[in-house]
């Protein structure tokens, strides 16, 4: 019986969160059809979720490339076919870990900082002072971050997957005494059009994710400087959390 | 509707729980236009709870709340925002926008509106020195004491020339002399444009210097409502006990007060 009302209990709490971030969702797209649209925060948060998050994406999407080369060269050698590795670093990078990476990477920066930011106003009363200088709050801080996220995340994406790629044709090439053009004739012929853009759906889906969840989380936030932590912790793992699990999902969508 | 006979605010008939607790219970009280009301009572009593729900900030269980004749809360999101440009507010912590500068803070409703830079920056220097504080535009909040984050927060609560100033706490946690200044300025504020004032505090020289009216709230209830010239005179015991600052008397406060913040924050 206690079993049971716990099970009740965990079933309601996740959908109450749920619904949360479902009415975020919809109260942003809804304010997304009418102005003001505030293009000057949006730059701004293009700036901080893009720009800021670039040594971070770009450090973990090289050394992935790097590590992809070194275990790949390692598996092949055993069949003499160390010219597969570029397709395999490259169709890894692109299709899978690229947007997973950097969707848990700017999950661990740039969501726990939405949900940091907007905790802190809430707990500060900023946003009800929003309110009272008749400016909608959900309009002014969540709309601007959340259409950041989602239109910043692919164009990391990007990004990651050239250095990605880069990176095991750094190892491969330069360590591993592997033909650079063979390396790269092998990269391209075994992708297709789809390997990209599926990555970057993907990446804007993660992206949606991330800014709505640490959105949500900060401007909801409860109970002060311990609520604002607890905010900000819960940001990070119900993103990271929901990156990896829509992740199956769109990959079941997309190729399945 | 903006005559003097029709209440600026009236609150009616108003309750609000938070889960099993009861906060505000059948509160009732008129505000005219161009006098200033100060609802005293303990702290955890419901001030700020009222104050809210008259700004649309929290939606009470029951009961109505007209602004000007209106139900505010009846509006759809957009009409409502829209009547918020009548209002100004001066919260207990000030709640200046770290991000941003004292003058871009000071003049933030006029820039949201579409005012010029020029134009907001020039508005935001003269309330600034009309509370002051002369020469301090470029400053970051972070960089000010608690008295001028209080002083700025005045300045950005009359700067779009409100109607309607609703003031949480505006004293508080400011040392005797800072104290007097803001009262003075709020007097200055209400006697100079007749803006119509709905203030809540616990200091009693402050409510007495800065009202026409003065409402005890007690236990979620409205339990007195006096001129200043009364306060001496009076004899209600849970007024008498509050104005005296004795621990014994009529109003348990106990356990009200730590109750009423538990439920808020959960």
């Amino acid at each position: 019986m206690i079993m049971l009302q716990k099970i009740g209990s965990i079933t309601e709490a996740l959908l109450i969160q749920l619904g949360l971030y479902a009415t975020t969702l919809g109260q942003v797209s809804k304010r997304i059809l009418s102005s003001p649209r505030y293009p000057r925060l949006i730059l701004a948060q293009a700036e901080e979720v893009g720009v800021q998050s670039l040594p971070v994406v770009l450090l973990t999407a090289l050394f992935t490339g790097m590590v992809l080369a070194l275990q790949g060269y390692i598996v092949f050698h055993r069949f003499a076919a160390e010219s597969m590795i570029g397709v395999v670093v490259s169709l890894s990078v692109v299709r899978e870990l690229g947007p997973v990476l950097v969707g848990l990477m700017v999950a661990g920066r740039v969501g726990a900082s939405f949900a940091a930011e907007l905790g802190t106003m809430r707990v500060s009363e900023q946003i009800d002072a929003l309110w009272t200088l008749s400016t909608d709050p959900m309009r002014y801080l969540i709309m601007p971050r959340v259409i950041a996220a989602i239109l910043m995340m692919p164009l990391l994406v990007v990004v990651a997957d050239f250095i990605g790629i880069y990176g095991g044709y750094a190892i491969s090439v330069f360590m591993l005494d592997q033909n650079p053009t063979v390396y790269l004739e092998k990269t391209t012929q075994f992708m297709e059009l789809k390997d990209f853009y599926s990555g970057l759906v993907k990446a804007g889906f993660f992206g949606m994710l991330i800014g709505v969840i640490g959105c949500s989380e900060g401007f909801n936030c409860k109970g002060g400087a311990e609520g604002v932590g607890r905010a900000t912790t819960r940001a990070v793992v119900i993103s990271c959390m929901s990156i990896l699990v829509s992740d199956y999902f769109l990959t079941a969508w997309m190729f399945g | 509707m903006n005559n003097s006979q029709t209440p600026r605010i009236s609150i009616r008939n108003v309750s609000k729980r938070f889960g099993e607790k009861v906060i505000l219970q059948d509160v009732n009280l008129d505000i005219m236009p161009g006098t200033s009301t100060t609802v005293i009572g303990m702290s955890g009593t419901g001030k700020s709870v009222l104050i809210k729900c008259v700004l649309g900030l929290l939606r009470p269980d029951s009961g109505e709340i007209f602004v000007d004749g209106e139900n505010w809360l009846e509006l759809p999101e957009v009409e409502h925002l829209d009547r918020m440009k009548r209002v100004g507010m001066l919260f207990q912590g000030a709640a200046l926008f770290d991000s941003l500068s004292v003058w871009e803070n000071v003049s933030f409703a006029l820039l949201e509106r579409g005012a010029s830079k020029a134009e907001a920056r020039e508005r935001a220097g003269e309330v600034l020195e009309w509370v002051g504080l002369p020469h301090i535009e470029d400053k970051m909040p972070a960089e000010l004491s608690g008295g001028m984050s209080k002083r700025v927060g005045l300045a950005r609560t009359i700067c779009h020339k409100p109607d309607i100033v609703f003031l949480d706490e505006p004293t508080t946690g400011l040392d005797p002399i800072m104290s007097d200044v803001i009262n003075r300025l709020i007097v200055r504020l209400h006697k100079g444009s007749g803006t119509t004032i709905m203030s809540i505090t616990h200091d009693m020289k402050s409510a007495a210097m800065i009202s026409d009216n003065i409402a005890m709230l007690c236990h979620g209830e409205m339990r007195r409502q006096i001129t200043p010239d009364q306060l001496g005179s009076d004899q209600d015991p849970m007024l008498r006990q509050f104005i005296e600052g004795r621990a014994e008397g009529p109003i348990n406060c106990s356990s009200w007060g730590k109750q009423i913040e538990e439920a808020v924050n959960r």
